[in-house]
């Protein structure tokens, strides 16, 4: 869609009431236009706020359970995991059991719902698009963004438990801890990156509908979370962080109850670029096709 | 101090015609790109040109601030597209637009509300999609509510609100909306009639506030009543650019025109892309006399309508329009009646007889919607026009033509002697 603000002054913060209206030019475009311009994603940024905060209060009205949610799904995957894991002798890295599946599975679960309903929110918003115009990237971020909200609830309580846990286990959470903010971060660009790109697919082949649960499903396994990435053998174990899931699940690990081991830090890193160049390519398509959304949905 | 708030010129949009152009599944694409790749460009990709269906083109005008314009045309004539090109939600294939000013567009009452979501929520929400900042929502949510008239539910999901308190809760935050320029797609057509009348109000006071109005509706007496200048779409195309009486009644005169021709051959049509059914023929027939398209106010009359295909259920509601295109009255078939009967001796025709039809003298048109197999299978405007000449109601002559009103009903004074 077009998005050449022809305005050459800068804007300042708010237009003066008697300042001259901005003007719009409205043609075909070619190359990039929106998502590169920040400053029409300000202009629109209490939608931007208000989305979110719509995705965050539908999430769970009308549930007995309510925000709990957030934890109650990753702990009960964790207690099949351990029983399971246990049973088959599957390595936990000389970590606790359901300690070693939880920390993975909270930021797991995240990622998980956060790009399925990050990918079907386009087309679930239909009318809005077909409606209104707006940089339409807020909406598959508003999805990601009310993911966050439980993201930081469910990490939260892990940390609780872990320091309860440590309490009496003689366990100490460790200035690791303060990666955390950074590893969730990897998982957001995942997430965004991931939800984004495949919620503009969706627009134009609703065949999305059918990959998504199916990719998230083989995207777990090829994820460390109820086997460790030590498991795995060089090359291999490395080069599975281009998965930037892997980094962050095993930094989760890392954070909470391995402070003092060896930090995967080259996994981390890894993952970190990976995920950002995810973000960025999906970005920069999602810009592409942005334009014919309206057309198409 | 006036100035240019939206220019236009040569916009043009296209579409391409056709289910896999627009959905499609990726299984479709791949199996086109490899054979484009394989064919060298053989076969389908000949009839790509022809698919392509120009909605607008070589569009040019240009608004001064401050002035409401209107939008009217025939179905398919292309308004709503330019509406949503100069809403930016669609972007132009050819040409440009400058638009300057903040936009407030209302292609729709009600857009992003959300069922789950209480009255409070929604207004907020819907504010802010409409374009308003949270502190402007924030100053005015006493004013919307009130105008919505629904204190008491403000805390209540939307969901369970009827449709008629969901349309006004939308429309009062719409109407609280102060753009600098207002594109408005023929939203007024909704809630009862004083809700549309407050409505109206509110959008005549946008107008003289100083905003600029591009108004879409098939009502040419709104249009008339809100609007200084009209444009007129024809196809994609500008026919008239025009103060709204000239426009106005250029726009007759190709109703006029469009209604001679073979009903089959309108493009203009509604309903499914796919019919199996069309309306072939529509007339309406005198009782009395039996002649076609005039008729003596309050003498009975028959509607008769010719499909292509009799289907199950089929269902029909004709409606008849003043000159203005306000609507007089409706016959709708699903709203049934012992008097109807199913019967196999029509054929291919529906009938609807009327036992009097008091209309004021002067021109009317009718509007039809066609139904069956329980969908919409044809829509036209004006598909039809007829003329109503002087006549008698109960022993009482109608209003002479330009009387208030359109109707008269069988009555009887008592006066003081």
């Amino acid at each position: 869609m077009p998005e050449q603000l022809t305005a050459p002054a800068p804007t300042t913060e708010k237009p003066e009431p008697d300042a001259p209206p901005q003007t719009v030019r409205l043609q075909p475009t070619k190359g990039f236009s929106r998502v590169l311009a920040p400053r029409e994603l300000w202009r629109y940024r209490d939608l931007a706020f208000q989305l979110a905060a719509r995705d965050v209060t539908i999430r769970y009205r009308q549930t007995f359970f309510g925000a709990a949610w957030a934890i109650l799904q990753p702990v009960a995957l964790m207690i099949v995991f351990a029983i399971i894991g246990a049973a088959a002798g599957i390595s936990s890295d000389g970590l606790p059991r359901g300690l070693f599946g939880l920390a993975a599975l909270v930021p797991w679960t995240f990622f998980a719902s956060a790009f399925l309903l990050g990918s079907e929110s386009l087309v679930l918003n239909q009318a809005l698009v077909a409606k209104i115009y707006f940089p339409r990237i807020f909406i598959p971020a508003a999805v990601v963004a009310a993911g966050c909200f439980d993201l930081v609830i469910s990490t939260t309580l892990l940390i609780v438990i872990v320091f309860i846990y440590g309490l009496a286990n003689g366990m100490l959470l460790s200035a690791a801890t303060l990666t955390l903010p950074f590893l969730a971060a990897i998982a957001v660009m995942t997430a965004l990156g991931a939800g984004t790109a495949l919620s503009a697919v969706n627009v134009r082949y609703r065949d999305v509908r059918y990959i998504v649960p199916f990719a998230t499903q083989m995207w777990f396994f090829l994820t460390p979370v109820f086997y460790p990435n030590s498991s795995l053998s060089e090359p291999l174990r490395t080069l599975s962080a281009i998965n930037p899931m892997v980094g962050v699940v095993e930094g989760f690990r890392w954070a909470l109850l391995d402070g003092g081991g060896h930090a995967p830090l080259t996994l981390m890193a890894i993952s970190a670029a990976s995920a950002a160049l995810l973000l960025v390519g999906a970005l920069a398509y999602f810009d592409r096709v942005e334009r014919s959304f309206a057309d198409l949905i | 101090m006036s100035y240019t708030a939206i220019q236009a010129e040569e916009l043009g949009k296209s579409y391409r015609l056709g289910l896999s152009a627009a959905y499609g599944s990726l299984r479709e694409s791949i199996s086109e790109g490899m054979r484009k790749a394989v064919g060298r460009g053989r076969g389908p990709v000949e009839t790509t040109r022809r698919d392509v269906l120009w909605a607008l083109r070589d569009v040019s005008f240009s608004i001064e601030s401050g002035e409401a314009i209107g939008l009217i045309g025939h179905n398919g004539a292309g308004k709503s597209t330019l509406l949503k090109l100069l809403s930016r939600i669609v972007e132009p294939t050819e040409g440009w637009a400058e638009v300057t000013g903040r936009v407030g567009s209302l292609l729709e009452v009600g857009t992003g509300f959300h069922p789950e979501l209480t009255g409070r929520e929604n207004v907020f929400l819907n504010g802010a999609i409409l374009g308003m900042r949270r502190a402007e929502i924030r100053s005015r949510f006493d004013e919307i509510v009130e105008f919505a008239s629904m204190e008491r539910f403000l805390d209540t999901p939307v969901k369970r609100y009827s449709s008629g308190m969901q349309v006004r809760l939308a429309f009062a935050v719409a109407a609280h909306l102060e753009p600098e320029i207002l594109l408005v797609d023929e939203v007024l057509a909704v809630g009862d009639a004083a809700f549309q009348r407050k409505s109206l109000a509110k959008m005549a006071e946008v107008a003289r506030a100083g905003s600029t109005v591009v108004f879409v509706s098939h009502n040419l007496a709104t249009i008339q009543a809100l609007c200084e200048r009209a444009i007129l779409l024809e196809q994609g195309k500008v026919i008239a650019d025009a103060p709204v009486e000239e426009a106005v009644s250029g726009y007759l005169r190709s109703l006029e025109r469009a209604a001679t021709t073979d009903l089959l051959d309108r493009p203009d049509r509604d309903g499914r892309a796919w019919r199996t059914s069309q309306v072939r023929r529509i007339g309406i027939y005198d009782g009395e006399s039996g002649e076609a398209d005039v008729i003596i106010g309050g003498r009975s009359a028959k509607i008769v309508l010719e499909v292509t295909k009799v289907l199950p259920m089929m269902e029909c509601q004709v409606t008849i329009l003043n000159n203005l295109g306000t609507p007089i009255v409706t016959f709708d078939s699903e709203l049934s009646a012992p008097t109807d009967r199913r019967d196999g001796e029509l054929g291919e025709r529906i009938e609807c007889e009327i036992e009097s039809l008091p209309l004021v003298p002067g021109r009317y048109r009718i509007d039809f919607v066609l139904k069956g197999s329980q969908e919409i299978q044809d829509g036209l405007q004006a598909a039809a026009f007829f003329d109503v000449e002087p006549g008698i109601v109960d022993g009482r002559p109608i209003a002479p033509a330009g009387a208030d009103g359109d109707i008269s009903l069988r009555h009887s004074w008592h006066l003081p002697a």
